[in-house]
């Protein structure tokens, strides 16, 4: 493996000897904890082993969610209020579970935000950014077949509009939309296939995270600077890392402790606060729900799908171009994927030569902006599709966009960045140094 | 189907309005109830809890279930925690079909309060969660952590929302509610003052029977609040603790990287 020079396992006992020269299983995990890390990371990089965490824990209690629910539209719903009521812990693994994804959803959103605010997507991390995306992908389709199994109202509802987003391709739309329902309409067999798509992908997602690890292991982690390690030997990369253990292990499990302590807090003082009241009435494919919304993760790109109805001007055209091929549902389909399409493609449209926002003046505002966009659209997502929710849904659709196509490519050209440190350990050095000249010595 | 599904989710989007304005209009009013249950420390009131199922038992039951609720839970520790000969004679006071039979029985603490969907009332077993009474504020729902979401207050509204006022709509009579949205419901008033008494002399006006009921309401949708709420504290505390060790863990890890700089300076 190329990479940041460091010391390797060295098999010491004969024993030791004689396993290393049949799989070297030992040193790979020493070299993957071992790893010499940038030592001026801050706490925007802990979000990684909240996510990992996140993934174990939704594969521990789902697991053991399944020994106990039933995939049939008659017994989904009873099967949760058995869960609930007579299995030992049960409401803990519940709930646990499904504000386990919440918690989930929440990291990535940061983890994603803080790669594209210190540029860590740029060369030579492309590919850890697009296994990232797809992961990401990958937790939403997780997430929303998830969502169907308890069968309550917002479940079926939610399954139905949601499924109804492929109906909309032309042409094939109406048979893709059967096949993966697995009839005309939601029902038995849909809700069967989604607990096994249910049970399948995290195991997906599991590969999709040790190649992403193994990516960014390879390029060596970014850091708040964007300068990479010095590596023509390894003394000088020793002056700009420090091994992961324990530096960062301790690190990271402190903000985790922190952050499961807020979590358990919620689940076991509020767990339905992020959940919708009406997914405790049973699936009834008979009364629609007055107002179906999806769980908050999905509230930003639910905003930007309903944002183009078919008086947009944008929508006109391309169904006139078209010859309605193209109508509004279609164009909001494309829209949300193209949304999160845009992000990934994120390496190639940013054109600056400096990696971290830190050193760059004008990217900082946009970049904030673009967080703030984020979360209006969240909230738009939770608002019924009228006036005047749905111009403002079109007006920050339209600076998503804008910031990757328009912005991103534009200053690289156009803004002057400031000069980043020369190397990480002046960074980390110029700022402890600072910081530790007017506090006392550590003991 | 395509066209179906279009046809539903248009009919869905055109009733949001109406569905803001019933909300938002300040017509739909929620009082809100003080419960001993809420907030992170709340509990239930066992009493309270045996009153509540008093008057599920008089007052309800004859149109609406509890489906989802095994009769044995009346004996499980943090809720009613009626005695189990108590149980079994409650038990033996409702009929159930079994299947096995193929005929009526009388009820065993195993079996399950008998569902009742005979006059088109819902079931009432998660009632309490299925309805939320608090959305605020600004519509972020913060305050369920000291108030709960509201579900046992709707009830409570409800059952003490009605105006007097009736009307005949399609052969059903439709009564007049404050709480219930859209402000008529098909349920005939319940309870009145003094429709029960109680064994322990509680007060027993509208008002406050209502209240009791809600709180057992609340019980058969969340049997397990005590638990979960110990559970989450002593989670919470742990968790604290090894927040704090792990914080000085990590301090004293790094302090000699960055007390070197102190001498190089
Ligand atoms: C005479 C039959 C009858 C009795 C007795 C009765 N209900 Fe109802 N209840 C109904 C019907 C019918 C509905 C459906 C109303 C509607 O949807 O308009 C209903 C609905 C409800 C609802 C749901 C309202 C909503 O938001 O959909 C609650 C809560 C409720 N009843 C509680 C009670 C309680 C508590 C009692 C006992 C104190 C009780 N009911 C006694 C017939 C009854
Ligand atoms: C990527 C990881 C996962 C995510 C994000 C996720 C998410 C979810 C969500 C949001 C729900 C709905 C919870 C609710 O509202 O009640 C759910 C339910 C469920 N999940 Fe998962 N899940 C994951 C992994 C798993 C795994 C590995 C299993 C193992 C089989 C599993 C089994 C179940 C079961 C049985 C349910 C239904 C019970 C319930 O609704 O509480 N999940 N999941």
């Amino acid at each position: 493996m190329a990479g940041i020079p460091h010391d390797h396992y060295e098999p010491k006992t004969s024993g030791e000897k004689w396993l290393h020269s049949r799989l070297p299983i030992v040193g790979l995990l020493y070299d993957t904890i071992m790893i010499p890390t940038p030592k001026n990371l801050n706490w925007m990089w802990i979000w990684g082993i909240i996510l990992t965490f996140c993934l174990a824990l939704q594969i521990v209690t789902g697991i053991v969610l399944a020994m106990h629910y039933t995939p049939h539209v008659d017994l989904a719903f009873a099967s949760i209020e058995h869960i609930m009521r007579d299995v030992n812990g049960g409401y803990m693994l519940r709930y646990l579970h499904a504000n386990g994804g919440s918690l989930f959803f929440f990291a990535v959103y940061i983890h994603i935000f803080r790669g594209l605010y210190y540029g860590s997507y740029k060369a030579p991390r492309e590919v850890t950014w697009i296994i990232g995306m797809l992961i990401y992908l990958a937790m939403m389709a997780t997430g929303f077949l998830g969502y169907v199994l308890p069968w309550g109202q917002m479940s079926f509802w939610g399954a139905t509009v949601i499924t109804g987003l492929f109906g909309a391709i032309p042409f094939v739309g109406d048979a893709l939309q059967t096949w993966l329902l697995g009839g005309p309409a939601v029902d038995n067999a849909t809700l069967n296939r989604f607990f096994s798509l249910h049970y399948l992908l995290p195991f997906v997602i599991v590969g999709l995270v040790a190649v992403h690890i193994w990516a960014f292991h390879t390029t060596g982690n970014s850091n708040p600077s964007g300068v990479e390690v010095r590596r023509g030997s390894k003394e000088e990369a020793e002056k700009d890392t420090v091994p992961f253990w324990p530096y960062f292990v301790i690190k990271d499990l402190f903000a985790l402790a922190v952050i499961l302590a807020i979590f358990w807090a919620v689940v076991g003082f509020m767990p339905n606060y992020l959940g919708h009241p009406d997914n405790y009435i049973e699936a009834n494919p008979m009364v629609t729900p007055i107002h179906i919304v999806p769980e908050w993760y999905y509230l930003p790109f639910y905003a930007i799908l309903r944002a183009f109805t078919s008086e947009v001007w944008v929508v006109q055209i391309a169904s006139f171009v078209t010859g309605g091929i193209v109508d509004a549902k279609f164009f909001g389909v494309i829209a949300m994927f193209g949304a999160i399409f845009v992000m990934a493609l994120v390496p190639w449209l940013d054109t600056s030569s400096v990696r971290s926002g830190k050193y760059r003046p004008m990217f900082k505002w946009w970049f904030y902006l673009l967080v703030i966009d984020f979360i209006v659209l969240m909230w738009l997502g939770s608002m019924p599709a009228e006036e005047p929710y749905a111009s403002y849904a079109l007006i920050a659709t339209a600076y998503w966009f804008g910031y990757f196509l328009i912005v991103l490519p534009l200053l690289g050209v156009l803004e002057k960045p400031d000069a980043p440190p020369a190397t990480i350990e002046e960074d980390f050095d110029a700022h402890y140094g600072s910081d530790a000249d007017a506090s006392t010595p550590a003991e | 189907m395509f066209k179906k599904l279009a046809i539903s989710t248009a009919l869905s989007l055109a009733l949001i309005p109406a569905a803001v304005v019933a909300a938002g209009g300040g017509e739909q009013h929620i009082e809100d109830f003080d419960f001993s249950f809420e907030g992170p420390f709340g509990v239930y009131d066992q009493n309270q809890l045996q009153r509540g199922l008093h008057v599920y038992t008089d007052l309800c039951a004859a149109c609406h279930g509890l489906k989802y609720v095994p009769l044995r839970t009346l004996a499980d520790e943090g809720g009613p925690e009626l005695p189990m000969d108590q149980v079994r004679a409650y038990a033996e006071n409702i009929d159930v079909f079994d299947p096995e039979l193929d005929d009526y029985r009388s009820a065993t603490p195993v079996d399950h309060f008998p569902a009742n969907d005979g006059v088109g009332a819902p079931d009432l077993s998660v009632m309490a969660k299925a309805r939320a009474g608090f959305h605020g504020p600004y519509g972020l729902g913060i305050n369920q952590m000291f108030k709960g979401m509201g579900g046992p207050e709707y009830i409570a509204s409800i059952l003490t929302g009605y105006t007097g006022h009736e009307k005949e709509e399609a052969g059903t009579t439709l009564y007049e509610n404050t709480a219930f949205p859209g402000g008529w419901i098909a349920m005939q008033p319940p309870i009145e003052d003094e429709s029960i008494d109680f064994m322990d002399g509680h007060a027993n006006d509208l008002h406050h029977i209502a209240e009791d009921v809600s709180a057992f309401l609340m019980w058969t949708a969340e049997p397990k609040m005590m638990a979960r709420k110990q559970v989450g504290f002593i989670g919470v505390l742990m968790l604290a603790i090894l927040s704090v060790l792990l914080y000085l863990t990590n301090k004293r890890i790094w302090a000699p990287l960055k007390g070197k700089k102190i001498k190089q300076s």
